[in-house]
């Protein structure tokens, strides 16, 4: 990707919807409870920021979603090592993969919550749940994509089934892995958010409802862009990531 | 298909089938609650008799009905935003960067916002589901016209075509592959968000109707309701994948 210099033309929009936004109720005098002015979003956000509860619910939200991902991922992996390994296993889990995987994550979120009740139990078991599958689909398709020629090589040392998957196929497989990865943290994140939203009284997306709740469009506002923005910034550091340790193997391994 | 794929296939029948035996067995045997797990038997009966009661009808197809309209709007908003962007560096110089912006955020983070202006209404939903689902479709919008063989352009520039005759008959038939893989994507978006604005505005279609059965602790309709979802999740699925060849048949 080249380098562009900054374009002013991109800025108009947002700046000119702002202004607009922020002169017309200030000449008009107008208070409403579903649109803020752009400048009291700004105060919102520094005092939610100062006063620690935003960085308290972004905590949250983020702690459910590792778990989440940790659980997910480390299932993901160990099932789509031994899928991608053994075309026999992935030929037998078929019916059973394509009939669980159109269930729609928000769908399980009543069965979570009869389950576990609220709170992180359930919001960790549905966040795992999501980031199960893509890393599994792209498990698959990496280990299944490791060169023969590295296979062959692994049966001349005679190395064992262990040794084989952690020396070759893991290390082989690594950017097509990654890949899934960050696509499980996406949505992860996603779901993290949905659920908070939906039903669990945790984290950024209970935060979100609860100004809504009190009629604080402000901060309703402010946390929509703190969410962008972690999102955001999650999604940059893990490109950069990717970018750094597997260069440009990883873009080409998608699949 | 070879007799060996499909060995395979019944093989994995009978896995899925299995798996389904163990779950009735552990509820029979009560090493989980049945509470929280009913047996599968039990749930398909619930299904049976909702069904049969009728009211799980109408509420599938409200569900349905708030998943489609909202798909058409994030395809149709998809497909004018996309060529618009794709076709003049103008707008897109102007709406990149905006998009880029808003493209990163769960979609489901809009409700409180919407909420306030529309209130726990049907409009309200169709917006988030039209806001979330719109991405893929955009994305393969743009990413069609970008691919326009140079020697398309040539031939547009020869016949003198006007701006809305490259778009109609070159550059969209051109994108049309990636359009409908995206509007493919956009469509799961879609149920995923019906559901959780139902959950949210009390709609009566099927995601506040588990919700409910979750709340009475009612688990074999609970289970049957998620059963249906999947159901719908696959067929959905299913047919643009077949509208998607049968549209794109003139490619092979």
């Amino acid at each position: 990707m080249r380098l562009r210099a900054i374009d002013w033309r991109g800025a108009v929009l947002p700046v000119g919807v702002l202004a607009t936004a922020e002169i017309a109720a200030r000449l008009t005098d107008y208070q409403s409870s579903s649109l803020p002015r752009p400048s009291e979003i700004v105060a919102a956000a520094a005092t939610a920021l100062l006063d620690g509860s935003m960085l308290h619910a972004t905590a949250q939200t983020l702690l459910s979603a590792l778990g989440g991902l940790a659980i997910g991922a480390s299932l993901g992996l160990i099932f789509g090592t031994l899928m991608g390994l053994f075309v026999i296993f992935n030929r037998l889990m078929e019916v059973t993969v394509e009939s669980l995987r159109p269930i729609p994550s928000v769908a399980l979120i009543p069965i979570a919550l009869l389950i576990f009740g609220l709170g992180y139990a359930m919001e960790i078991t549905l966040i795992a749940k999501t980031s199960f599958w893509p890393v599994l689909l792209l498990t698959i398709a990496a280990v299944r994509g490791v060169k023969p020629r590295l296979l062959e090589v692994a049966r001349l040392l005679r190395m064992g089934l262990i040794a084989r998957v952690f020396k070759i196929v893991i290390p082989a497989a690594l950017p097509g892995i990654f890949v899934g990865f960050r696509i499980a943290v996406g949505a992860a994140l996603v779901v993290a958010v949905t659920v908070e939203i939906a039903a669990n009284p945790l984290g950024l997306g209970y935060a979100m409802m609860r100004a809504q709740e009190s009629l604080r469009p402000d901060l309703v506002f402010a946390y929509l862009f703190w969410v962008g923005l972690v999102g955001w910034l999650i999604n940059a550091a893990l490109l950069w990531f990717q970018r750094r340790i597997f260069g440009t193997v990883a873009f080409r391994a998608r699949p | 298909m070879t007799p060996k794929r499909l060995l395979l296939l019944l093989l994995s029948v009978g896995v899925a089938a299995f798996i389904v035996g163990i779950w009735q067995l552990a509820s029979n045997l009560h090493w989980v609650s049945p509470i929280f797990l009913p047996p599968p038997d039990r749930a398909w009966a619930a299904l049976l008799f909702d069904i049969e009661r009728g009211d799980l009808a109408s509420r599938v197809l409200l569900t349905l009905e708030h998943m489609f309209y909202g798909w058409l709007l994030a395809s149709l908003g998809g497909i004018l935003i996309g060529s618009a962007v794709g076709i003049s560096s103008t707008a897109r110089a102007y709406l990149a960067p905006t998009l880029e912006f808003f493209r990163p955020l769960p979609a489901s983070a809009l409700f409180p916002v919407l909420i306030a202006f529309f209130g726990l209404t049907e409009n309200m939903v169709l917006v988030v589901i039209g806001f979330g689902a719109l991405w893929p479709t955009l994305l393969a919008t743009i990413n069609g016209f970008a691919t326009v063989k140079p020697r398309l352009h040539e031939v547009a520039r020869l016949m003198r075509l006007s701006r809305r005759q490259f778009i109609l008959s070159i550059a969209l038939p051109n994108a049309m592959p990636e359009i409908l893989a995206g509007m493919r994507l956009s469509l799961t978006i879609a149920l995923i968000l019906s559901v959780t604005g139902e959950i949210l505005s009390g709609s009566p279609g099927l995601g506040y109707w588990i919700m409910l059965q979750a709340r009475a602790f009612r688990a074999p309709d609970l289970f049957a309701g998620v059963l249906l979802f999947g159901l719908i999740g696959y067929a959905s699925v299913q047919i643009v994948s077949l509208l998607e060849s049968w549209l794109l048949r003139w490619r092979a």
